[in-house]
């Protein structure tokens, strides 16, 4: 409970809370709150500036930006939720067999990990989708398989050190099997960084994703998404640089969000770490 | 020492597997690509005997197994095979290519580098200051913002509005400026975040103290004492991020129009040319691989205290 009052009172983590629920309920409340279909074009509108009638302006087709851009908050959101559960759900019990086992598992674990990050999550990414396809499911699937080296690696050397504590010990000398001890004592235990790391990671998922987008290699038009839209838009940034300005600060507020909670949960959850690498102040 | 040598052949070998790892993976990876890479080379008024006379030239009909052996074989003596596009060998493409995208990342390593460690170092000696909340905050925003985006920025404001550095393009020796700047936004804030973090954590430590306690000047104290303790970590930062910059070097180039490989790879992906990219993908692991080990070896040249 001290750990959820520290979290109460970290400035900066409940602004990226604010941030995250402000994008929730707008992505979910989009069509009540905007008159507008995301994709329905409308010409005589096209780029226009901001207006009574478009608070964001238009695109080049005359759609409306503000919408598109809560339209485009479930594309990323859900991209960002889903990427991490595939890394989590592969990543987790590959490091906890890696870090627990060691051994040829170990080594075996570790040399995979070692190439994905070879790879760059960027290039990783880029390299699936252009394999598989773009489209929606690809892009989830590309962008949650480039999470997974970071988490085998952090889940490894966090189960590294679980296993000697005296706990484990007891449990292994009071004859429990190893799937019970890396189920009951070391998972729980290791729970924390997963928790910080899976946060700040979908931050990186959504900022992956939208670069996908921006390359014209991720979510395909005329789906409203915001990389797709900040990608498209450039060919405009002279005339009308509100078509990359929008989408542009949807994407650093929403990936900054992410990073403040992450930031905070690690302050509140592992005290010893906040001295460290804690906000000033 | 000896311990070191045997631990740095140990990392080579591991290296080895690693990168032949990454080629089998890449490999594996693009033989499942739809599209037929014949057809493509073939161009589009191509008999169906032309198609086939190529597939057999590139020897797509042999098994996937033999397929990989050639593959490594021409890999071992430097052929990457040829690019689809251009009918160029794909070494060559990369080999134009390069340089220009090496250029960016090392100027982006260099900014990042100085400008990270010297506002970490500040923000943890100043604790709690105003200074340190600025750069605290700043940092905390360059590692929120899009690469791409930040390029836009920049273009509109220094080469559209203030019309001071080239919009895109690598003809003029300023041209640099801005995608370096850009690429290096991410790092600096990074190496800035550990820089103070790590610095921080050295600062409290007894030896700092009996340092300043015997009258060594403050500046000493910071960098002979601190810095170079807290510097381990940083460096591990500051290897990971070279690697990073390779990567975002691929949206950097999109953005500014810069002549290097990571467009290369975006038009090479467009054109499902995918002996150019697989190409890439090994140049990339392998600079990523050898960055690994080179940090390796330097930590045991800075920390005399690491012997294995």
């Amino acid at each position: 409970m001290r750990a959820w009052r520290r979290f109460r009172h970290h400035t900066p983590a409940m602004i990226g809370l604010g941030i995250i629920l402000t994008f929730v309920v707008l992505a979910i409340a989009a069509p009540w709150i905007s008159p507008y279909d995301p994709n329905a074009q409308d010409l005589g509108a096209s780029i226009q500036g901001p207006s009574a009638s478009h608070w964001l302006g238009a695109d080049q087709l005359g759609r409306d930006i503000a919408t598109r851009l809560m339209y485009g908050a479930r594309i990323s959101l859900l991209i960002g939720v889903l990427a991490v559960a595939i890394g989590l759900v592969i990543g987790v019990p590959l490091g906890m067999v890696a870090g627990y086992y060691g051994g040829w598992a170990d080594l075996a674990i570790s040399r995979l990990a070692d190439m994905m990050f070879a790879f760059t999550s960027i290039l990783l990414a880029l390299t699936l989708v252009a394999v598989l396809g773009v489209s929606l499911q690809n892009v989830i699937i590309a962008v949650g398989i480039s999470v997974i080296p970071v988490i085998i690696r952090l889940v490894r050397s966090s189960v590294l050190s679980l296993r000697e504590e005296p706990y484990v010990e007891a449990a292994r000398a009071l004859g429990a099997s190893n799937f019970r001890i890396i189920t009951r004592h070391v998972f729980r235990n290791s729970l924390t960084p997963v928790l910080v790391h899976g946060t700040l990671s979908i931050g990186v998922s959504i900022l992956l994703a939208a670069g996908l987008g921006f390359l014209g290699l991720g979510v395909q038009s005329p789906t409203a998404e915001w990389g797709t839209m900040l990608g498209e838009g450039r060919q405009f940034i002279f005339s009308a640089p509100h078509l990359t300005t929008f989408p542009g600060i949807a994407i650093f507020l929403a990936i900054l969000a992410f990073n403040l909670l992450g930031d905070g949960l690690r302050d509140a959850l592992d005290p010893r770490m906040r001295t460290v690498d804690g906000p000033a102040g | 020492m000896k311990g070191t040598a045997a631990h740095i052949v140990r990392t080579l070998l591991l290296s080895l597997i690693t990168l032949f790892g990454v080629s089998v993976l890449i490999f594996l990876m693009l033989r499942v690509l739809p599209g037929d890479p014949a057809r493509v080379l073939a161009g589009l008024n191509a008999s169906e005997d032309q198609v086939a006379r190529i597939r057999a030239d590139l020897g797509l009909d042999d098994s996937l197994f033999s397929q990989y052996g050639s593959f490594l074989t021409g890999l071992l003596q430097g052929d990457l095979g040829q690019s689809a596009r251009t009918s160029q060998p794909v070494t060559q493409e990369i080999g134009v290519r390069l340089p220009a995208t090496l250029m960016l990342a090392v100027v982006a390593t260099i900014i990042g580098t100085i400008a990270g460690v010297t506002a970490g170092v500040v923000a943890a000696v100043r604790r709690n200051s105003l200074v340190d909340h600025v750069i605290s905050s700043v940092a905390m925003m360059g590692v929120s913002m899009p690469v791409y985006w930040l390029g836009l920025l920049l273009i509109l404001l220094f080469a559209v509005t203030l019309g001071w550095l080239p919009a895109a393009g690598s003809g003029d020796p300023l041209s640099i400026v801005l995608p370096a700047v850009t690429l290096a936004a991410f790092s600096t804030a990074l190496i800035s975040r550990m820089t103070r973090a790590s610095m921080l954590e050295v600062l409290g430590q007894d030896y700092v103290r009996t340092a300043e306690a015997k009258g060594a000047p403050p500046r000493t104290v910071i960098i002979r004492h601190a810095l170079r303790n807290a510097f381990i970590p940083i460096l591990t930062v500051i290897s990971l991020q070279f690697g990073a910059l390779l990567g975002g070097a691929v949206l950097t180039e999109t953005v500014f129009g810069w002549p290097g490989i990571g467009r290369l790879l975006v038009d090479s992906i467009g054109a499902r040319d995918f002996a150019v990219v697989q190409g890439i993908v090994l140049v990339y692991a392998a600079a990523f691989i050898l960055l690994n080990v080179i940090v390796d070896v330097l930590y045991v040249v800075i920390d005399p205290r690491i012997r294995y």
